[in-house]
């Protein structure tokens, strides 16, 4: 089935996150820009990749219109589509909660895993969406992660994530610090096995991911203005009783503070990630 | 004296009765011994009671008591022949993470662990036991260099958490953790791991990742504090108490889930206590610990490991 149609037929782009746009502009015609409030046709904006065409801002999308961003027509290919949270702990209000996200974002869990090709170059995935209890890390996205680490390194496949996620889940406690362990074993058998990995952290990466699988990336990228960081700004202004600078833990500030290796805009995320890809298959 | 935490106040007040009437009877002629042993009876069921029934918050009290002993307070009971280094070649020296090479029982070990300060002063040059990344970074340097010495590690977790601090962000917290559990997964050593105190979040599983993870009986080991998720979940870090119980931080709720390996018992009352006997308790697990994983090769021991954190977590599928 060419990926299109995949998307057409679940119309997983059908709406733009942001609970003020939805609240502003009619839902499906308009779309305001979270960053400097200039109002656009949804179209445009959705054919600009969700970045603002008058100020930059790079919106946070959804896993699979990230998906259609970057794959070749007609290689996409999901694994483990149905895996998705328990309530270990039997937390309260907890499968109610992801109940209501799997309703609002038409996702299982916070990250699709998969399989495509980027300009020719087959890969293994894993997308995650913040649309989905904030991206946050559970069993599931831990155990899918793992999964598709573990099968990349099997077919000897470069494996690529972009991150978005506020950390680790709450509602499960002490099994979601357990799972940047486990992604972090996971990366390790995969590099050291002679693979490529590749991690784009996209806004917001903070707290757990941040600290496991999206800073052990063979190369670490971001998107532009990405919040990237370890602790809460808030916290930090709090135990430092300090104001921090407006820029602090973005992409730019992870750049110059030697953090990420490169920034990437959006539009040339698909080119950058295809040409490195490119030259690590040449040098096998 | 140690600090009487408010749930173990009832035995206090008996302890200090049945001295009373202890010394009473010492200065006169009244014979009080049947009252005295009735109250001394009443004292043990008492403890029995209250120490035998800890809420989740009395555990996350007894983990934060200001005389609860530190890695320190450990190594030198457990250890003979400590020698600490310093510096993590990159950027300085972290007083919060101590690290250094032993002998645990005639065998060469490398030992790891949080240090928090015994009173001011000493809390704010080891930063409360709160990391930077050259914590981290120090103890991965070690551990590499246990590996190529073929000493097992042993850590001792014990810290609220990494420091949210602007140099540690500038510094690349995230990036230091991150790498520490990756390389931690591959050491071909014996990693055991013992939480002493508080585990808190990231910052605890920086030094974390190992074959065996024990747990005191009274320590916690969360993904974020008691009161941070009580002020995300519920706008209110008032009700701490209730996501202690909510998110299962406790020795004993973290065995049921199959977290960590085994609870180290501590004495009635709380490792403060008495230390030489939380160090015996401790030492009967680690020895055995060290007894399973040193009959493993290099390549099993990284195998164990994998195999042990492979099945952590819960899911279904729909």
């Amino acid at each position: 089935m060419p990926l299109k149609d995949f998307f057409g037929k679940r119309k997983k782009y059908a709406s733009i996150p942001s609970e003020k746009a939805k609240v502003d502009v009619p839902e499906g015609l308009m779309q305001k820009c979270d960053n400097c409030k200039q109002i656009y046709y949804r179209k445009e904006i959705i054919k600009s990749l969700y970045v603002c065409p008058n100020c930059g801002y790079h919106h946070p999308m959804t896993a699979w219109a990230r998906i259609e961003s970057l794959f070749d027509e007609g290689t996409f290919e999901e694994w483990d589509a149905g895996l998705t949270s328990a309530n270990p702990l039997d937390f309260p209000d907890y499968e109610n909660k992801i109940k209501k996200d799997r309703q609002k974002t038409d996702l299982n869990e916070g990250v699709v895993t998969g399989t495509g090709a980027i300009n020719d170059n087959k890969i293994a995935f894993a997308v995650m969406d913040s649309h989905f209890r904030m991206g946050s890390m559970g069993s599931a996205i831990g155990e899918k992660i793992t999964r598709a680490i573990e099968k990349a390194r099997k077919e000897s496949i470069p494996f690529v994530i972009f991150t978005a996620s506020g950390g680790a889940r709450m509602q499960e406690g002490l099994l979601s610090l357990m799972q940047m362990a486990k992604t972090s074993f996971a990366v390790k058998r995969f590099r050291d096995s002679g693979n490529l990995m590749i991690s784009v952290m996209t806004h917001p990466t903070t707290g757990g991911v941040s600290a496991s699988f999206a800073s052990i990336g063979d190369y670490n990228f971001a998107e532009p203005g990405a919040l990237i960081g370890f602790a809460g700004r808030r916290i930090i202004e709090q135990t430092i009783r300090e104001k921090l600078p407006n820029d602090f833990q973005t992409a730019e500030f992870q750049l110059a503070h030697g953090q990420v290796d490169k920034v990437i805009h959006r539009h040339d995320m698909k080119t950058t990630l295809g040409k490195i890809l490119s030259l690590h298959a040449d040098g096998r | 004296m140690a600090q009487i935490l408010e749930f173990e106040k009832p035995i206090f007040n008996l302890k200090e009765k049945i001295k009373e009437l202890k010394s009473f009877t010492e200065n006169s002629e009244i014979d009080l011994k049947d009252e005295i042993q009735t109250l001394e009876e009443r004292l043990e069921k008492l403890e029995e009671d209250i120490y035998g029934n800890l809420k989740p918050w009395n555990r996350v009290q007894m983990a934060r008591h200001p005389d609860r002993p530190t890695t320190l307070d450990y190594v030198e009971r457990l250890f003979e022949d400590f020698i600490e280094f310093h510096g993590d070649r990159f950027f300085g020296e972290d007083e919060a993470i101590v690290s250094g090479i032993a002998y645990y029982k005639n065998q060469p070990v490398t030992v790891i662990g949080h240090q928090r300060g015994k009173d001011t002063k000493e809390n704010i040059q080891r930063n409360f036991g709160m990391p930077h990344p050259e914590g981290y970074r120090k103890a991965l340097r070690h551990m590499k260099q246990a590996e190529k010495f073929h000493r097992p590690i042993i850590t001792f977790i014990d810290t609220k958490g990494a420091y949210p601090g602007k140099a540690a962000e500038e510094r690349g917290q995230s990036e230091a953790i991150a790498k520490n559990l990756m390389e931690m997964a591959g050491l071909t050593v014996p990693i055991v791991c013992i939480v002493i105190g508080e585990g808190g979040s990231g910052g605890a599983l920086g030094i974390g990742v190992g074959n065996h993870v024990h747990m005191l009986e009274n320590a916690t080991y969360s993904v974020i504090s008691p009161e941070g998720a009580a002020s995300i979940l519920w706008k209110d870090a008032g009700e701490a108490q209730r996501a202690a119980e909510s998110m299962q931080i406790t020795a004993p709720d973290l065995k049921k889930l199959d977290v960590i390996d085994q609870v180290i018992p501590e004495p009635k009352g709380g490792a403060h206590r008495d230390i030489d006997a939380q160090a015996a308790f401790i030492d009967r697990v680690l020895e055995k610990s060290l007894n399973e994983l040193n009959k493993l090769s290099p390549e099993d021991i990284v195998e164990e490991r994998w195999q042990k954190y492979k099945k952590i977590g819960s899911f279904q599928t729909v």
